[in-house]
């Protein structure tokens, strides 16, 4: 039974801080951090909005492309670092609010960045074994970094859902494969009650992105006996521009097969919803036939790669929903005051 | 709030689920059990609203209730939905960008917190459509 993508959906807080100031709180150099990090602003969410409010709005997203009956989708899995319950699952309030309950089952994932992903692969499981009709996975963060920490200059909020079936009439993305590569590696940690993150040092790149990335991303086209010629678009996790950047260079992927995946220079890293939301932007201006090649990587540390082909019902549903360029336009700035309210990390007394 | 009472009013706050009255075509939010009009004849079913409606008349808030005071100023509106229910809302906008008259939509919000322990409580607010 062949399983793919019937729907997508995005959300992005409207608010957006520029890199330059929060180098300016910090006394660091906003060209070099910018151009270093190949991230001009990143998005900070409303006072009222978390996880919960942008899984919600991203699943109702995508059921509004589709125009699915939602009591069709009998599975729901959010991944997220930055669930608001440290027990109660956010994918409970979500099936509620698409009015997906009370037959079917949900569950809350965590594995860093790559926990939306891990979605999308219980969900295929699920509707290829014809245990479940629809499942929707979601990728959803508003994720903090520690005042004047590296990471306050990416850490960004947003989320994606995709709902995946086994019906090829209903996909607008067949998943050709998935393939994963996981290991125990200490790059990135918070502890239980710990509001910021801990990276270990000098496991972040080499022993963590790229060693991930590319098992996965290299076992996938071994598996399927492809290579980067034969994909149109690629996306791969963004902490940062620079790391999607490289990694793609060593797969043999272009600077233009990445960039219309490649929104972290305007939106900064969504964690659990990077990844996605880089294939949502390029599935926004795929062609029926196009294949992409996604690879998503959580730290801790594990990546996840898939390999899509682009049906002619990406044209009939695209625009039932705000493309992810339409919701990184006509953005409203605050400063680092305003963000740090915003981020709960100044409260009134 | 309490526990139980929010849970109760959930499935009307996520999605704005109200009743149309078949005997006098009249739409109600919050639900209610009779027809305040047709009463023993009225004949209620439930209905979700479709959220699209228009602002009334609002306020700015600068003096906010308790646990809402970190979100001033910020906008009090009363929204009409275009089936006729009227309702309160926080309206999602800057105060200068908002005026009588204009169109609204829905938007799937946190309402509020019992406390850094208690529950969370999330529903429907609006914002310029
Ligand atoms: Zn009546």
């Amino acid at each position: 039974m062949s399983v793919g993508i019937v729907s997508y959906g995005t959300y992005i807080p409207k608010f957006r801080i520029k890199v330059e100031d929060i180098a300016k709180v910090w006394g660091d150099n906003a060209d070099i951090l910018s151009a270093g990090l190949m991230v001009n602003e990143k998005s900070v969410p409303d006072l009222d909005e978390d996880t919960v409010t942008i899984a919600v709005e991203a699943a109702r997203a995508a059921i509004c492309r589709s125009s699915l009956d939602p009591s069709r989708i009998e599975a729901i899995y959010t991944g997220s670092e930055s669930h608001p319950y440290a027990v109660k699952p956010t994918s409970t309030i979500v099936a509620e609010a698409v009015e997906a309950t009370p037959e079917m089952t949900a569950a809350d994932l965590e594995f860093a960045c790559k926990a939306g992903s891990a979605g999308m692969q219980a969900c295929m499981g699920l509707v290829q074994s014809d245990m479940a009709d629809l499942g929707l996975a979601i990728g959803s963060d508003v994720s903090q970094g520690a005042p004047g920490d590296a990471l306050e200059y990416t850490a960004a909020a947003g989320g994606a859902a995709y709902i995946i079936g086994n019906k090829e009439e209903e996909m607008v993305a067949i998943i050709e494969d998935t393939y994963s590569f996981t290991t125990d590696t200490p790059d990135f940690w918070r502890r239980e009650g710990m509001p910021y993150p801990e990276h270990g040092g000098r496991f972040t790149g080499e022993p963590g992105y790229f060693k991930h990335v590319l098992g996965a991303a290299k076992g996938l086209m071994n598996k399927l006996g492809t290579s980067a010629e034969d994909y149109d678009y690629a996306v791969f996790h963004q902490p940062n521009g620079k790391f999607p950047s490289r990694v793609a260079k060593m797969l043999g992927f272009s600077k233009e097969k990445i960039a219309p995946g490649l929104v972290v220079t305007r939106l900064g890293n969504t964690y659990s919803g990077s990844c996605l939301m880089g294939i949502a932007a390029t599935l926004d201006q795929a062609q029926p036939g196009d294949r992409i090649f996604a690879t998503a990587f959580g730290s801790g540390a594990g990546a996840d790669a898939f390999s899509f082909r682009v049906t002619d019902k990406i044209d009939k549903i695209r625009d039932k929903a705000p493309r992810v360029e339409e919701l990184l336009a006509n953005p409203v700035y605050m400063d680092y005051a305003m963000y740090a309210k915003h981020k709960g990390k100044i409260r009134r007394a | 709030m309490s526990v139980a009472r929010f849970w109760r009013q959930q499935v009307q706050r996520y999605n704005l689920v109200g009743n149309h009255c078949r005997n006098c075509d009249d739409y109600y939010y919050p639900p209610r059990t009779t027809c305040p009009f047709c009463r023993r004849n009225g004949e209620m079913e439930e209905y979700k609203f479709s959220g699209k409606g228009e602002l009334v008349t609002y306020t700015i808030i600068h003096s906010a209730a308790e646990g809402f005071e970190h979100q001033t100023p910020y906008v009090l509106g009363i929204v009409k939905l275009e089936e006729g229910p009227r309702l309160t809302s926080q309206i999602i906008a800057q105060p200068e960008d908002v005026n009588i008259g204009m169109k609204v939509r829905p938007v799937f919000r946190k309402l509020g917190e019992s406390g850094d322990k208690g529950m969370l409580h999330y529903g429907t607010k609006f914002t310029p459509a």
